[in-house]
Formats: structure tokens, sequence, C-alpha cells
């Protein structure tokens, strides 16, 4: 088990990590979700040793390791450039790790085989990276990593630098090599859907805090405060801010909304109100649901999907609808929102209950 | 802004090509409509980044020429074609102020200055930079500087075309969003022929009206989104565009039915293929129903994303996936059925008509 | 957080302490100790104060060498940076003429300074020189022993050929760190030559290049050996630059006392053009960084 306490890594005046604190299991896959900046790489680099916390500590299995430099350490990472030794073969660059150790022969050769099919670079084995393609040169450094074995292994966006569907095998790919070794992982992405897709455990990062730690789906549905669901949202979070009167959620021009069960007890002020793009409906989905007039900013077609931007007051919205949906910029259309999956947060961006959390 | 013709270009980058492997590009014939906006997607290696270096004249084809408007540029250079290039990496130029990046191309072509400030003006008002005008452009964040490479092409009134080189890469996925629908907007306000290339189907397929699939140096598909997402000619652009890509089971066919192992699919019409051809069937897996009637699948894993479910399994031993929405139940047994307006039938890799 | 102080940690650097009180600061303390004493030999010293120093600093010999040597300096600056970068920008960026161009760079700076005297000691000679004969069979009258102007053009050129290549590299490390596509932006947005030079190469170049002039700087301010054996420092006094004055008077002359004023004024005048140069270069780095 990994354990932050209370890190904290101030460079000059800038905070890069402020007051972290989380507690990695053996054996999970963590996402560090955030966007860039906002210290997914800094957090990996404390965890790593290659820096050092100006405050705090950590804790493997309970023992302190502050202090401890990496070569010391049971870790390994990968980057989002594909590192490798340029001048070795690809047999060479995954068995590394197990040279230094001092493996036997047998060991390294079994090993480096066993990496080599997991990661679909058998028949690369004698060519040396700079002969592979971006894929195969990361999937060599991957290999390189799962060979070393070691109990904390740490990925810095490894895919981000790869094509699109390269990317979709890979991430498929990788929860399944990490439940069998049974180390733990920790992954950087900026991307939501890569988080959502590797499921595991997410922290979601924003300007060097962690905002929220736990289930990757569970964060992702139910999120604690506004940065969070800002963060872990794509297309990103609609949002709208109301004011509560009564029994009602209003906003200037007469827009309202009656307030969804279990939050007729809030206190009576502004708040922002915040739903996923796939929530906004073209079809009315339950009887409470609320409808509302829209105006079509713009159309994006993806075959399978649209992400239709709507115009709603004065905010700008996106609804992801399912099909091909043939609507014209400008044309007013009326669209449904199930109160259920409203995300209701206070004046200071906090969570005040998700109405789903309740039904749930 | 100007129509755009690719006349039987082929393209080798080494000295003296002899077949068909010696070339990057294979053979691209094709047109690039006046105020089209169209994307060049496909896998890296596949001869689209060639492609787009072509147009702009950064690379001379080996073989086949280029019109612009009609008129053959194929030995022009670069600064004469006219045409304005966004890098995958944001090219700016750091010494100087945001106002004097745009004006930079203007200058060099000797506009007076009363023309330079107002149209850089004008162009900084598009982009949204105004406000940062006289700041160096060097401080500014990854997204601003990608804007400021886009202005320095809209700043030309006259461009022939803009093109795109995977120009979102090193923007975070939220700020994606917000280029993307400006680009589209400029599009549309001004009608400027765009060319985008890219590996992600999302950016291609959200910001074209045609988007132009390219496999191993050659253009395997041509069409809207929703002809390629539909009625994907090529098992490739089946596999390449789609989130998962589309589940290919081998079949073999007999009239209106095609018959996996011991399972007999119907078919929307009736398919023939040459014999000794590799028949197969695609079926997307927004097109797969999971049930309780129809072919028992097994199970492998479900993965939660959030707003849909993608259920993986297998059917007689193939692998197939599907997806099911937000709140849909997965029954313990389930079975499988594929909504025919989803089915297509590929012989030998490319997609045969079904006859009625 | 709990962190372990450990004291044992200076005995691992005190051999370095050593060896750098025996190296550098015990000869500059017996410096600073002979510019305030007065000697007639027998070890006999008497306490001098400031006078040294005033002496130094109020005679003209002290501020014509400085002269020379800022002179020299901004002559071979002048020189070496431009045509530097000019070559950098001529090199070949790819195929087999890179490692031929670097090779060829790189062969001077191999060559030890006093070697590189004597070749152009003997080279630019009247009697014997490929130079100086070739330069006499056309009618020019060529002599650096006897004639200053020769003399200078004799230490520039060859200061010119031993160290430009230093330039020429670091421009090209520089250089070649530039990304295509700057290359191909700018031609798309119609630059001339020129502008591609001043708005991508000269920026982009900007870091390298400071720390070309300040080595360059340092080095020919601090020059010594070439001149010492080409030309001794004359014809006269006119290639007597600092270091060799410095030398001529503490061991030619033994005036142990003005020399360690003298060399002591000189190493405040380098050190306060090293902090210059310093602050300027992170200043620089500030405004890059990010």
């Amino acid at each position: 088990m990994l354990e932050l306490k209370n890190v904290t890594r101030t460079v000059g005046a800038e905070t890069h990590i402020d007051n972290v604190s989380l507690r990695l299991e053996r054996g999970t896959l963590n996402v560090l979700l955030g966007p860039t900046l906002s210290g997914k790489t800094s957090l990996m680099r404390l965890m790593a040793g290659l820096d050092k916390p100006s405050s705090g500590s950590l804790l493997v299995d309970g023992v302190d390791v502050t202090g401890v430099p990496p070569q010391k350490r049971d870790v390994a990472m990968v980057f989002q450039q594909f590192i490798n030794y340029p001048t070795m073969t690809v047999y060479e660059n995954i068995a590394s790790p197990m040279r230094v150790s001092g493996a036997g022969r047998e060991a390294i050769d079994a090993a480096v085989q066993h990496a080599a099919a997991l990661m679909k670079l058998t028949p690369y084995l004698q060519r040396t990276p700079l002969n592979l393609s971006g894929g195969q040169q990361q999937r060599c450094a991957l290999a390189r990593a799962i060979v070393k074995n070691a109990g904390l292994v740490l990925l810095d966006e490894p895919l981000a630098n790869l094509d699109y569907k390269l990317r979709e095998e890979l991430r498929a790919e990788l929860p399944r090599i990490f439940a069998e070794a049974g180390t733990i992982f920790v992954y950087a992405t900026t991307e939501p859907s890569e988080a959502l897709l590797l499921a595991g455990n997410t922290a979601t990062l924003s300007q060097g805090r962690v905002t929220q730690f736990g289930k990757t789906i569970e964060v992702f549905r139910r999120p604690d405060d506004l940065i969070t669901a800002q963060t872990f949202s794509d297309p990103p979070l609609n949002t709208i801010v109301m004011r509560k009167a009564g029994s009602q959620f209003l906003l200037d021009g007469g827009v309202a909304f009656p307030v969804p069960d279990g939050l007729q007890d809030v206190p009576e002020a502004a708040y922002t109100i915040g739903f996923q793009p796939h929530h906004l409906t073209l079809v009315r989905t339950s009887p409470e649901a609320l409808a509302l007039q829209a105006t079509v900013t713009a159309m994006e077609i993806t075959g399978s999907e649209s992400f239709v931007h709507l115009r709603f007051t004065d905010a700008s919205w996106v609804m992801l609808s399912p099909g091909i949906q043939n609507f014209v910029v400008d044309q007013q259309i009326e669209v449904f929102l199930d109160p259920k999956q409203l995300l209701v947060f206070d004046g200071q961006g906090r969570a005040v209950t998700a109405p789903a959390r309740l039904a749930a | 802004m100007a129509r755009i013709d690719l006349d039987h270009i082929r393209h080798s980058y080494l000295a003296n090509p002899v077949n068909d492997d010696d070339f990057a590009l294979k053979e691209v014939h094709h047109s690039f409509d006046d105020g089209g906006a169209y994307a060049l997607l496909g896998p890296s290696g596949c001869g689209k980044t060639s492609l787009l270096n072509i147009i702009s004249g950064l690379v001379q084809p080996s073989r086949g020429r280029i019109l612009f408007d009609g008129a053959d540029v194929t030995q022009l250079s670069t600064e004469r074609r006219n045409i304005a290039q966004v890098f995958q990496f944001p090219v700016i130029y750091d010494t100087m102020t945001v106002y004097d990046n745009l004006a930079f191309p203007l200058r060099n072509r000797g506009v007076p200055e009363a023309d330079i400030s107002r149209r850089v003006n004008e162009t900084l008002e598009v982009i949204g930079l105004a406000d940062r005008a006289r700041k160096r452009a060097r401080g500014l964040t990854a997204d601003q500087k990608q804007k400021i490479s886009l202005g320095r092409g809209l700043v030309r009134s006259d461009v022939n075309a803009i093109l795109f080189d995977e120009p979102l890469t090193v923007i975070d996925p939220h700020m994606k969003w917000q280029l993307r629908s400006q680009l589209k907007e400029l599009h549309k306000r001004f009608g400027y022929t765009m060319v985008y290339v890219t590996h992600d189907q999302t950016e291609a397929l959200t910001f074209a009206d045609t988007v132009v699939v390219m496999y191993e140096g050659e253009i395997v598909q041509i069409g809207s989104p929703a002809e390629l997402f539909e009625r994907p000619s090529h098992t490739f652009v089946g596999y390449f565009i789609g989130s998962p890509g589309m589940n290919v089971l081998p079949v073999t066919l007999e009239g209106g039915t095609a018959r996996l192992g011991s399972l007999s699919i119907s078919l929307p019409g009736a398919a023939t293929a040459a014999a000794g051809a590799r028949t197969e069937l695609g079926v997307r897996p927004e097109y797969v129903r999971i049930g309780r009637d129809g072919v028992p699948m097994k199970l492998r894993a479900v993965e939660d994303i959030g707003r849909h479910k993608i259920v993986r399994g297998s059917i007689e031993g193939c692998e197939l996936a599907a997806i099911v929405p937000e709140g849909d139940e997965i029954p313990a047994d389930p079975h499988v059925r594929f909504d025919p307006r989803g089915i297509n039938i590929y012989a030998d890799s490319w997609r045969q008509t079904l006859r009625a | 957080m709990e962190r372990t102080v450990n004291n044992k940690a200076w005995f691992l650097v005190l051999p370095v302490l050593v060896l750098v009180a025996f190296s550098a600061i015990i000869p500059l303390m017996t410096v600073v100790n002979y510019s305030v004493q007065d000697t007639f030999g027998n070890n006999q010293f008497f306490w001098a104060g400031l006078d040294w120093f005033q002496d130094v600093l109020e005679s003209d010999r002290f501020w014509d060498a400085l002269g020379r040597n800022l002179i020299f300096s901004a002559i071979i600056l002048a020189i070496e940076i431009p045509l530097g970068i000019y070559i950098a920008l001529n090199m070949p960026r790819k195929g087999w003429g890179v490692p031929v161009c670097l090779v060829l760079m790189a062969l001077p700076l191999l060559i030890p300074w006093n070697v590189v005297g004597t070749i152009w000691q003997v080279f630019g000679r009247v009697d014997i020189g490929l130079l100086g004969r070739t330069l006499a069979s056309m009618g020019i009258d060529y002599n650096y022993v006897q004639d200053p102007v020769d003399a200078w053009l004799t230490i520039i050129v060859m200061d010119v050929w031993h160290w430009t290549s230093l330039v020429v590299l670091l421009c090209y490390a520089g250089l070649v760190s530039i990304p295509d596509a700057y290359y191909q932006a700018a031609r798309i947005d119609g630059a001339s030559r020129w502008s591609v030079f001043r708005f991508i190469q000269l920026p982009k170049m900007g870091r390298v290049l400071l720390i070309a002039v300040l080595l360059r700087f340092m080095d020919s301010f601090m020059i010594y050996t070439e001149p010492f054996v080409v030309t001794g420092g004359g014809p006269g006094n006119e290639t007597t630059f600092l270091s060799i004055d410095l030398v001529k008077m503490a061991i030619g002359q033994f005036d142990v006392g003005p020399a360690a004023a003298m060399s002591l004024v000189y190493f405040l005048i380098v050190l306060s053009l090293s902090w210059v140069f310093y602050t300027v270069m992170t200043n620089q780095g500030q405004e890059t960084g990010k």
C-alpha cells in the first residue's frame, strides 16, 4: 500500500502539490485525472522519489520512504515520450531492469517472452527501438515496466502520443495486465473518457489539489464539488446558475424548475446546477422531466451520435444525442432534462446532495 | 477560396520508386470543392500528412498534378500557392507580440500598414485574442498559440485553403471542444476551403462535411460521417471509425442468410460473393441488441463508461462487443440480436450491396 | 516532517575543500598578502598599504594594457559571433555532410593554445613561413615582428581561426533544435530569408549565443599564450595585454607587490564582468522559461 500524508511541494513561490493525502492499495489501478499543469506529473514524481515533498510524508506498507531515492524504491515509470535505450534491441530493452537486479538467464528469458507476448512485441524482439513505430516503441517501454515487476508502476499519459485506435486497443489491454500483476498502478491522463474506460479508482486533480478520490464511476456519477464534476466531464459539464425561492429554482427571465425531491430543505440562495450532456434528451424520459426551449448554435455529427450545441438563456450547453440529428443553426428545439440527474452545487461549489445519490 | 483538384497524385520518398510498395501515396485522384470542410482520416503512416504537404507545396509529388481552380500549381512554391497551414505543435514567433505575429504574413507581402491594422484587428476579434494584442506571444497557453497560428492564415483574406495538420494534439480535452466549435463557426461564416488531417475519428467526423479515410497510401472511402458509420465500404473503415470498432464475423452466405458456425443470421437482403472470396458480416456495437431472446452470448466483461456500457463477449467463439445505454439492464443469461439496419456484408474486405 | 540530519556528509566533501584551499584560496591569499607589502629580496617584507593599488591605477601602463584587452575582445567578438552564425546557418542539417563538417569544425578546438601560437608564429614568418613568404612575394609589406598593425592582424586572425568553431558548434546545436514546422510556417507566411533568420533562428539561438558571447569574451579578455608565443607582447608594447604585462612585471621584473595588486584588480574586473553576464543570462532564462 502506498500512502501519501499531507504531501505538499512548493518550488519557489509556486505550489505544485497542495496538501495531498491518498491511500493506494495493492492490485489497484488508480487514475490521476486533470488538465495540463494540474499536478499529475508532479505527484507522480513525488511517488517515484524523483522529487522530495516540501512537507508531508510517503509511506509504503507503513514504512516512511519520504527521502529514499528512486533507485532504492520498488518503482517503474513510463513517460509520455517513448523512452528506450536506442542502441539495444527490444529484447535487451525489456530485459534491462532484470539484468540490473541480477536475475538468472532463464528467468529473464521467460519474463521477457511473457511481457513481449502481452504487448504483442514478439516479432520485433531483435530490432532496435528506432526501427519501430511509435506505438511499438511505447509498448516496449510498457513491457520494460511490466518486467521490472515493481510494487508501484507509474504511467504518465503513456498513450498520449499514439494514434486514436492504437490508444483504444492498448487501453483495453492495460487493465487486464494490471489486474494480473497485482501491483499498484498509477495512470495519469487529461481525458475523462480514458479514465472511464480504464475504470479502477480515480483521483481528480485541480491546481495541485486532489479534489476527490474514489471508484472511477462513482466519482463520475457523484462528484463532491463543481470542480471535480467539470474535470470529469467530456464534453464539458452543462451548468447554469439559479436561485432557490420557495419550492422553485428560478432564473432571471422567468424560467423555473420545481426543486427536486430531497432538496426542499436547502437554504434559499444561488446554486450552480450541473448535468452531463447525455442527460439532455429529445424525448421525455420520465414524467417529471423538465421541458426546456433552447436554440441550436452548432451541430457536430459523429455518425453514431450527434453533439447539439445549444444556448439556453445565457448558458451554452451541449446535448449528446444518439443517432443523427439534423437541426439547423438558430432552430428552436424542445429538450428534456430529468431532474433526477441534476447535480446541485452551492456558492462555494460544494455538492449540496445530488438527488441521484438519495435515489441510489 | 478555391477548388482543389488532385490529379492522379503519386508520391514516393525514394529517388527511383519501382513497385507500389515504394510509394507512400499509391494513387490519389480526388477533388476538394470550393468552400468544403474535409477531413483526411487514417492511422499514422497512411500518407495523410504527405498528401496535405503536397497540397501546400511543402512536398513535390513524384507523379500527377495539383490544380487550384483549374490552374496547375504543381510547380508553384508554397508562398505562391497562397494557402494557410496550422501545424501539430503551435508555431509562433516568440519575440513578437500577438499583433505582430498576425501582421507578419501581410508585412511580408507588402500590404500597406493601414490595411494591415484593419485586417489584424478584425482577425483578433474572430479568434478572440483582441485583449492580448500587445502581449508577447511567448507567454500564452497552447490553445491561444494555436489560435495565433490559425490567425496568421485567416488574416490573409485571399487564401485558397486552410490546411490543418492534427491541430488539437497538444490541447486539453475541454479546450478542444471550444476550438472545434470555433473552427466550425469560422467555416460557416467565411466559407473557407478547409482540409483537416487527423487520426482522431471524433475530430474528423465532427469537423468535416466529407471525410476521406486513408489506409496504406490509398483512399478507402469518401463519405459523410453518417455514411462512414452506417455503410463502411471496407472492413478497415468499420474498424477505424467507431469506438469500439465494427464487429467483423466470418460467415458463409446462403442467399438471404449468413451462417456463423451453427447459427443462422437472416440478412435484410440477398447477398452474393465471388466463389472463394472471404465473406464476413459486419455489425457495429451500436446495432447489437442485448436481451433475453436471440443468440446466446458468452459474457466476458461489462465496461461502464458513464453515458453507456460496453459489453464484451463472444458468440460461436467470435469476439463481439455491444453498446448498451446508461440505465439498461444486462440479463444474467444474455442473448443478442442484430438490428438489420446495421448489418453489412463484406467479400475480401469490401462491402457488398444487398439485393432486396 | 521528520528528517534525520547527518553531519557525516561534511567529511565526504572535506577532500574537495582541501584541494580548493590549496589550489585557489591559499595562492589567492598569498597574492593579497604581496599586494600590501614591499620587499627588497632576502625575504624582508614591509607594509605598503594600498600604495601598489594606487600605483597600478595611476599608471598609464595598466590602462593602456586594459584598453588593448577591451579593443581586442571587442574586435574578435565582432568577427567571431557573426562569422560563427553565418557558418552555422550554412552547414548541412542532414546527410553525410553533417559529420564531416562537425569534425572539420572541431579540429582547431583540439589543438593546444601554445601549439596554435607556434603554428602561426612559424606560418607568418617572413623568412620561412608559408603565409609570410606568400604575402611578401605578392608585394605586400607584412612583418608582425615590426609592424604593430600586422602583429594585431596576426593575433586576431589566429584567434578567429582557433575559436570561431566554438561559436559555430554552439549555434549549430541551437539551429538543429528548431522543428521543421517553423520553417514551413515561415514559407507559408511568405517570410524572406532575413525574416526567417531574424524571427525564428536568432530567437531560438538566443541562449546558446549568449553562452558563446560569454565564453569568447572571458577567454579573449584573459588571452595570454598565443600573443606571448607569437609576438611576445611586441613590437614595443603594442600587443602587451594585461596578462602578458602581469607576467612581465612579476617574473621579468620581480615587482611582486605591484604585480599582485594588478592581478587583484584584473581579477576583480573579470569577476564583476562575469557577474554582469551571469545576471543577464539568468534574467533571459526567466523570461524564456515557461
